[in-house]
């Protein structure tokens, strides 16, 4: 099982380059230690007949009943951790984030619920910036290539990272999607998560920034309902705006809930499909690069 | 979904650092405003724990009270839920407490 997103074994993340079309198995050591695959038996205990490893050896010779027994009343010696649960996927983060920073590269977190439209927003962003700045593509997905197809079509670089069971993208995934994807300098990397508006909010991948898209015929209320998400983000795209006309979401409600939760959160509005609106998000978005430029230039 | 993973990595670095003793106990922080359910980690605790020098320990889940700061007049007061807002009438209190997932410490034999 995994350590950050409870997938299970059997279903292994897999990172893809769709240029060679060949997956490969993302090796995780670390946190797929827990092989299900090894009878043992529990004196004095009622397991059932579940099988689980045991990678910590010196466990086989302790006698079990003590569990219950043997040491109710025994003080044990008080050892001080003071360790951040998620310290290891951050500690990778940090990695990712110095690896796009010696590259010049700027990395954006895409984060929706299923069906926003985030891979209709990168498909027309790719085609109308005509490599300028250049763009390449790490798509996070449980199952499929279909999103990686959708982006390769529009010829740009692009790696599909499947999590199996997995419910978002870790720092961990995307440092082996980069390897495979092997972006440019000076160039722009996108990453479009797994669809959820829960878990992708707490973990850091090492990216500049994470931009919320919602489509407004979604609730309104969002913000206000995954408000960790909101708050994560430095933009929230309100996308499928062609479509305000044919449902009840009220714009200027969601800002406001959406400022509530994150008073620093910028908001653009668009149409990914009509193309409306899009021109903003390109000015955004090569803002964005500049100030890694200036960046660079002032040391 | 996530506290199944997140109870997996409490297990294994209590685990990792317990060596060759047995963990009787382990002392986790978890922040009212974190998008942790407590109680997801209680249960899941066990059947992480099993196989591990942590199986049979207890969980002591210390809550951490959301704070808050106002961005305007800058009072620090209770943070209930992130639409919270300030007596001076300003809205957006910037969060300074109760987003904890923090291992305190652990009990060993």
């Amino acid at each position: 099982m995994c350590a950050n997103c409870g997938c299970s074994d059997h279903d292994a993340v897999t990172v893809t380059a769709l240029a060679d079309g060949h997956a490969r198995p993302a090796e995780m050591p670390a946190q797929h230690m827990h092989d299900h695959d090894h009878d043992h038996d529990h004196d004095n205990h009622a397991h059932g007949d579940h099988d689980h490893a045991h990678p910590h050896a010196h466990n086989h010779n302790r006698p079990h009943h003590e569990h219950e027994h043997g040491h109710a009343h025994q003080h044990g010696t008080l050892i001080a951790l003071e360790q951040e649960v998620l310290a290891r996927n951050s500690q990778l983060a940090e990695r990712n984030r110095g690896w796009f920073e010696g590259r010049n590269i700027l990395a954006l977190n895409l984060v929706s619920s299923p069906g926003a439209g985030k891979t209709t927003l990168l498909e027309r962003t790719i085609r109308d910036l005509h490599d300028e700045p250049v763009i390449s593509v790490i798509e996070g997905d449980q199952a499929t290539f279909n999103d990686a197809e959708r982006i390769g079509g529009t010829g740009c670089k692009v790696v599909q990272i499947n999590t199996g069971a997995g419910c978002h993208l870790d720092a961990d995934m995307l440092a082996r999607g980069l390897k495979q994807l092997a972006p440019p300098l000076d160039s722009v990397v996108m990453i479009e998560n797994v669809g959820n508006l829960v878990c992708p909010a707490l973990f850091d991948l090492g990216e500049r920034a994470k931009v919320v898209i919602l489509s407004v015929t979604e609730g309104d209320d969002k913000p206000v309902k995954y408000p960790h998400m909101f708050r994560a983000s430095r933009l929230m795209i309100l996308n499928k705006i062609d479509l305000l006309p044919h449902v009840s979401f009220d714009v200027e409600r969601c800002i406001d809930y959406a400022r509530r939760i994150n008073p620093d959160i910028e908001v653009l509005q668009l149409s990914a499909t009509t193309g409306e609106g899009m021109n903003d998000w390109y000015v955004w978005l090569r803002r964005q690069v500049a100030v890694d430029h200036v960046a660079e230039a002032t040391p | 979904m996530h506290e199944l993973g997140i109870t997996q990595s409490i297990v294994e670095m209590v685990a990792g650092r317990a060596a060759d003793a047995r963990i009787q106990r382990v002392t986790v922080e978890i922040g009212k405003l974190s998008a942790i359910l407590p109680d997801a980690i209680r249960f899941c605790f066990d059947i992480c724990a099993q196989g591990t020098a942590a199986e049979g320990a207890a969980l002591e889940i210390i809550a951490v009270p959301g704070r808050g700061r106002c961005r305007d007049c800058g009072r620090e007061q209770a943070m209930d839920h992130w639409l919270a807002s300030c007596a001076c009438g300003a809205c957006g209190l910037q969060c300074i407490a109760g987003e904890e997932l923090k291992i305190k410490s652990m009990e060993v034999i």
